[in-house]
């Protein structure tokens, strides 16, 4: 299997898109969300989507299945809140392993299914490493501006436990994704250079922040050029954005990073901005024309969607990127 | 072996970033670091955080950025703070102000784990200075990895195992090895690499110094040449350390200096901005001398600079009074005279426009309300400063007292209806400073602000009884009650008013001020006292936006109501996250006591026993002994004396200020219009159970109780008390310690009237705030004669006046009510055994504050280990023990020492 960094220097590569919007198609229910195993769990877990990876494996690995079938090259777990921090909400810390762990293995399974019977678009896995519920640089409480909710060794041991699990589980690459607070991905790229280091080997791993506004800053008041620099000390393969904005704000953004970087460059924005609903109303063909300048633009390497998009929508992105030429990427060596 | 990064070389810049970016690339200017945020460098600093005084150490770093610092230094290594914690503390405060943490930061220690706990919570690419091969490979190996892990960049010191590198070769040795280690083995970024050549000084004297300068620029032009892609770095102002005191000659040796050694490849460091001469700018025979002596071009070049640097002075700086604006309209004279302050004029163009107004309040109303908006605009964004503003207000002071006779008399024809003069003001303002106290400077600096800003202002002065202003506030009809306090016992003062307050139903808000004050006494303290509206205002520009919101009729209530939730919020985290200190007992702290070896301790005698009084002392001495950035301070203009007056920001200001300071100065010396005095002695003295120091006076025999630290703190460190500096009574060994009160307070109060008699606000705070400085300065002088003359232990001590301000000399002067002895009480036994009153005249108030203000009193220790320290807090055991020590009730003693007892 030719490897993906070779394969990103040929053509654009198509990121799936979001799983929460097609897990609400199911409508699960409280009961459905705890399946027979946490029956008696006792708290609520409607909502704790993570979880479905154990008591609804099938919907799963289904959605997976939608998206390569609509021409995606990557998946991405179902893992974003998988680790101990975010999972306290649901008081499931200790299960946190296999949850990584039978993410991978799902998305991993439908991956091979794939690449079987198209060998020459192999299909990959990224393991989904989410930001947390709790911000590292930023204080919760402004009366206290020198208040933290999390160190970042907390970060970076709950960080180490979701990536061991998310390779044990068969993960192709790692995306640490929807920044918006530059320290906790750092604890996260620290966490991920422990692991290589531990067990000698090399995984490709995707960096993606998050603007928050049109301010063009993250959430913790980084500019986009200065979030790069931040990020930019171990070897990744690509860096970019995703969230928070439609794919036309997010422009001049992918305009600095790709001027800026060495790496491929990766977007995957949502489905427009919300409307007055809080719902994702642009359609895969105005998401399509707007990716469309980012390629003519060359500005990146890698696209898919976040909120709000569909199989239908990577149907349409894939369209778009096929057989164009990508993004220029230094020649290597 | 790590893993290397695939880099376009073309693009291999040092990159660094905080909120925004930093790219040093090679046509980058000189990258500027400020370092005056480092404990080791600024005194300042130091004590702010030493004293937990994050906001002010916080403007520190703020000022430095608005002053163009492009990284900022962070250095918290000091013995007496727990260095972890600070850099934590006050990174984690620097992140949350956008305006500083935009640029990126230097985390500087000598200690990793210091290094590395700044590294956590920063999420910009830091610097960390620094590491060396001092202590090895292995470790130099482990940090690098780290640091890269990290993702910083690193300051790498030219030192090795054998030590620093102080030639040509050994930098070059250390830095090739360095870099291949890092480079090669560690896969360590060649562009985040920086190295520090280590710049040492020129002109000591010394044969083997002479290349110094020159070595540091050769070394840099080798490294920049053959370790490709790394930066050169190094502190500027070493190389000059020699002319110390001579800063033209320094201002010249720094631009030579980096004139060449940015030549040769050095692109960043550390420079005081205020210590640099442009190089063009340098006289032809300056430059020629400093270059013989940086460049090392001749065998006399730094007895030559030597004998020059005596004829070089410092430029004086010319002005010229320019008029042209005299010619403008009106409206824009009226508004120039109140924006600058110019009284000269103000009552010709009053007259003009009253001329032109149909009715004399309306000049009022429009003419130089206009004018004073366009005061509290600039104000308001920062763009005029404290002085200015009273100035503006002494300006308009006059021109309403030109106006009220004409007022009045329109008052007497004018039709009924017409509610008076104050019917323009925007509300009525009550102003004290709380029974026991008499400091009023910044109480005045806020009344004459809001006055500015068309307040009416009722001011009760100092030392204000509870019942008195509870009568004015309700006989004026006052909108606001503001109290002022100034020392610890006014805090308690505040409570009692709030309550009192609240007894007797009051419903106007109340406004809490002083240097002793803070956000966090007011919520827990006084807040839960009083219904209404509380808030702390520390300085005048908040005062006004506060009154503002407080008065705005449409929008009180919701604000007073968000006042209210913001305090209990604030009040609820304070106690909740107040950290659980721990305390050890007062009998374990002093096991842990600070000891003296003192059977190898050589005591002075001193040549002089007993009370001396000075009657009347000639004032002209002490004004060599001022330290001035106080005085500055007192202004809200901050900074260090004399660079302030060079400052970017507040320059201009400053020197104004400074400017009318000297002629008031002048005027109050050459005029005596203040008389200094001081009682002082020197006794025989040994401490006795453990805590108490006794001295005997003749047949007599006094006590002072000290107070030791409790608070636990890292193995090793004592826990200290001032009885400590005392040899023991069962050591055998005969100590000796003084105390002393001096005053330059007479005769303020009388000028001070004077001047606002005669409605100049500007120069009766003036004169207060330069009696203050006398004060401080005679105490410093007072303790000079006796430490060289009346104990004379340092006979042959010559310092400068700047040393005295750093403290260097031996032996401190502690005084109650302050860290080392927060406990006001010892005043009556310094009273008493100096009766200091009879003496010279000094009081001390209900409250034990001296009256006259303008006073210092204190203790003279003068062992050389003696030291300044914080007590902290203390606990319950100590307090009853203390109170059984003195024979007071406990409730007595918990009362005075309340500031300083650890809530349970």
């Amino acid at each position: 299997m030719p490897n993906i960094e070779e394969i990103l220097e040929e053509r654009i590569l198509v990121l799936d898109g979001a799983m929460g919007t097609m897990l609400q198609r199911y409508k699960f229910t409280e009961e459905d969300f705890r399946g027979a195993r946490f029956a008696d769990w006792e708290h609520p877990l409607q909502g704790n989507n993570d979880l479905l990876s154990l008591t609804q494996p099938e919907a799963i690995a289904e959605v997976h299945r939608k998206y390569f079938a609509a021409g995606a090259d990557i998946v991405e777990t179902n893992t974003f809140s998988g680790t101990t921090i975010a999972m306290a909400d649901y008081h499931m810390e200790s299960l946190v392993y296999e949850l990584n762990y039978e993410s991978a293995r799902i998305a991993k399974t439908v991956a091979q299914e794939f690449t079987a019977k198209e060998p020459h678009k192999p299909r990959f896995v990224a393991g989904s490493i989410g930001p947390t519920n709790k911000t590292a640089s930023m204080s919760p409480d402004v009366n206290d501006p020198g208040f933290r909710a999390v160190s970042f060794d907390e970060l970076r041991i709950a960080y180490k436990e979701q990536v061991e699990a998310l390779l044990d589980g068969g993960a192709d690459l790692l995306l640490v994704e929807t920044i918006f607070d530059t320290l906790n991905a750092k604890a996260a790229l620290f966490a991920i250079e422990e692991v290589k280091e531990e067990r000698n080997l090399k995984v490709p791993v995707m960096v993606s922040g998050t603007i928050t506004d049109a301010s063009g800053r993250t959430l913790s008041g980084q500019t986009a050029e200065a979030f790069l620099i931040s990020i930019s000390h171990i070897p990744l393969l690509s860096v970019g954005f995703n969230c928070a904005l439609g794919a036309s704000q997010l422009v001049p953004h992918l305009e600095v990073v790709s001027a800026k970087s060495q790496y491929a460059i990766s977007a995957h924005p949502n489905a427009g901005l919300p409307n007055a609903f809080g719902e994702y109303d642009e359609t895969p063909e105005q998401m399509a024309a707007q990716i469309k300048e980012y390629v003519e633009k060359g500005l990146v390497n890698i696209v898919g969607g976040c909120c709000g998009t569909t199989p239908e929508h990577i149907s349409a992105i894939a369209a778009v990127v096929s057989g164009v030429t990508p993004r220029q990427l230094l020649v290597r060596g | 072996m790590g893993e290397q990064l695939i880099m376009d070389n073309k693009e291999r810049f040092l990159k660094l970033s905080g909120l925004e970016p930093l790219v040093v690339t090679p046509e980058s200017n000189f990258i500027n670091v400020g370092e005056r945020t480092n404990v080791a460098g600024s005194k300042k600093f130091l004590r702010l955080i030493k004293e937990e005084r994050y906001d002010e150490a916080l403007e520190v770093a703020r000022h430095q950025v608005e002053g163009g610092a492009q990284i900022i230094d962070i250095n918290m290594d000091d013995g007496l703070i727990d260095g972890k914690e600070a850099m934590v503390k006050y990174l984690n405060l620097v992140i949350a102000e956008p305006d500083i943490a935009r640029v990126p930061i230097m985390i500087d220690s000598s200690k990793w784990d210091i290094i590395e706990a700044g590294l956590q919570v920063v999420q910009g690419k830091c610097v960390v200075n620094s590491i060396s091969l001092k202590e090895g490979k292995e470790e130099f190996v482990h940090h690098a990895k780290l640091i890269k892990r990290y993702g910083a960049a690193v300051i790498v010191m030219a030192f090795d195992e054998v030590g620093q590198a102080d030639n040509y070769d050994r930098r070059i040795e250390i830095s090739k090895r360095s870099y291949d280690i890092l480079v090669d083995e560690v896969g360590f970024p060649a562009e985040d690499i920086i190295f520090d050549l280590n710049i040492f000084p020129v002109a000591t004297g010394m044969e083997e110094h002479k290349r110094n300068a020159l070595d540091f620029i050769e070394a840099t032009k080798w490294v920049r040449e053959n370790l490709p892609y790394c930066s050169v770095s190094g502190g500027v102002s070493n190389v000059s350390f020699s002319f110390r005191g001579n800063n033209p000659v320094r201002e010249a040796m720094h631009s030579v200096f980096l004139f060449h050694a940015i030549k040769a490849g050095m692109n960043m460091g550390i420079v005081n901005p205020a210590l640099l001469e442009v190089y063009d700018d340098i006289p032809k025979d300056l430059l020629e001398h400093v270059e013989d002596v940086v460049l090392n071009r001749r065998d006399d070049a730094t007895e030559r600079l030597l004998d020059f640097a005596e004829s070089v002075v410092g430029k004086a700086k010319e002005s010229k009074v320019d008029l042209s604006w005299r010619e403008e309209p009106l409206q824009n004279r009226i508004t120039r005279a109140l924006v600058k302050g110019i009284d000269q004029y103000i009552e010709e163009d009053v007259e003009e426009a009253r001329q032109a107004a149909d009715k004399p309040i309306e000049v009022i109303e429009g003419n130089l309300m206009t004018g004073m908006n366009v005061v509290g605009d600039l104000f308001g964004s920062g763009k005029m400063f404290l002085p200015q503003v009273v100035k503006s207000a002494r300006v308009m002071k006059k021109a309403v007292a030109y106006l009220l006779p004409y007022i009045e008399e329109e008052k007497l024809k004018g039709p009924q209806g017409d509610n008076g003069a104050s019917s323009g003001a925007a509300g009525k303002i009550l102003m004290a400073t709380v029974k026991g106290d008499v400091h009023d400077i910044g109480k005045n600096i806020v009344s004459v602000v809001l006055a500015c800003n068309n307040y009416e202002i009722v001011d009760l002065g100092v030392m204000v009884p509870p019942e008195k202003i509870i009568n004015a506030a309700i006989e004026n009809e006052v909108d606001i009650v503001g109290l002022s306090g100034l020392i610890t016992p006014s805090l308690d003062e505040m409570v009692f008013l709030a309550k009192e307050m609240e007894r007797q139903n009051f419903k106007v808000p109340l406004l809490i001020g002083g240097a002793t004050t803070s956000k966090a006494h007011t919520a827990v303290k006084i807040d839960p006292q009083y219904s209404s509206a509380v808030v702390h205002v520390n300085d005048a520009s908040r005062a006004v936006t506060v009154v503002g919101d407080l008065l705005q009729k449409e929008t009180s209530n919701k604000y007073k109501e968000n006042l209210k939730l913001d305090y209990e919020t604030f009040r609820d985290k304070f106690l909740k996250r107040t950290k659980k200190k721990e305390y050890k007992s007062i009998l374990a702290a002093r096991e842990n006591k600070f000891t003296i070896d003192w059977s190898n301790t050589q005591i002075s005698t001193p040549r002089t026993l007993g009370v001396q009084i000075i009657e009347e002392f000639e004032l002209q001495k002490l004004v060599p002994y001022i330290d001035w950035s106080p005085f500055f301070r007192s202004w809200d203009l901050h900074g260090k004396y004399p660079d302030i007056l060079e400052d970017k920001v507040v320059g201009t200001q400053a020197t104004e200020l400074f400017a009318d300071a000297q002629s008031m100065l002048q005027e109050l010396v050459s005029g005596k219009k203040l008389k200094a005095k001081a009682v002082f002695g020197l006794f025989p003295a040994n401490s006795v159970a453990t805590d108490d120091i006794q001295i005997s006076k003749g047949d007599e025999n006094y006590v002072f109780r000290t107070l030791r630290q409790q608070l636990q703190r890292r193995e090793g460190v004592p826990d200290y008390a001032l009885a400590d500096f005392i040899a023991p009574k069962d050591s055998g060994v005969q100590d000796y310690m003084g105390c002393f009160c001096v005053s330059t307070g007479f005769g303020t109060k009388a000028l001070a009237e004077a001047y606002e008699k005669n409605l100049d606000d500007y120069s009766a705070i003036m004169v207060k705030a330069l009696a203050d400085r006398l004060a401080e300065a005679f105490a410093e002088y007072l303790h000079k004669e006796v430490r060289t003359k009346h104990w004379g232990y340092a006979v042959n001590e010559a310092l400068s006046n700047e040393e005295l301000i750093q403290e260097s000399y031996k032996g401190i002067r502690p005084a109650p009510g302050y860290p080392a002895c927060p406990d006001h009480l010892e005043k009556l036994t310094i009273w008493d055994v100096l009766q200091v009153e009879e003496h010279i005249g000094v009081q001390l108030t209900e409250s034990l504050a001296m009256w006259p203000a303008a006073s210092v009193s204190g203790y003279y220790f003068g062992n050389p280990e003696a030291r300044y320290f914080g007590l902290g807090k203390i606990k319950e055991d100590q307090v009853a023990d203390f109170a059984a020590r003195k024979g007071i009730p406990v409730e007595e003693a918990t009362k005075w020492l309340a500031p300083n007892i650890a809530d349970d």
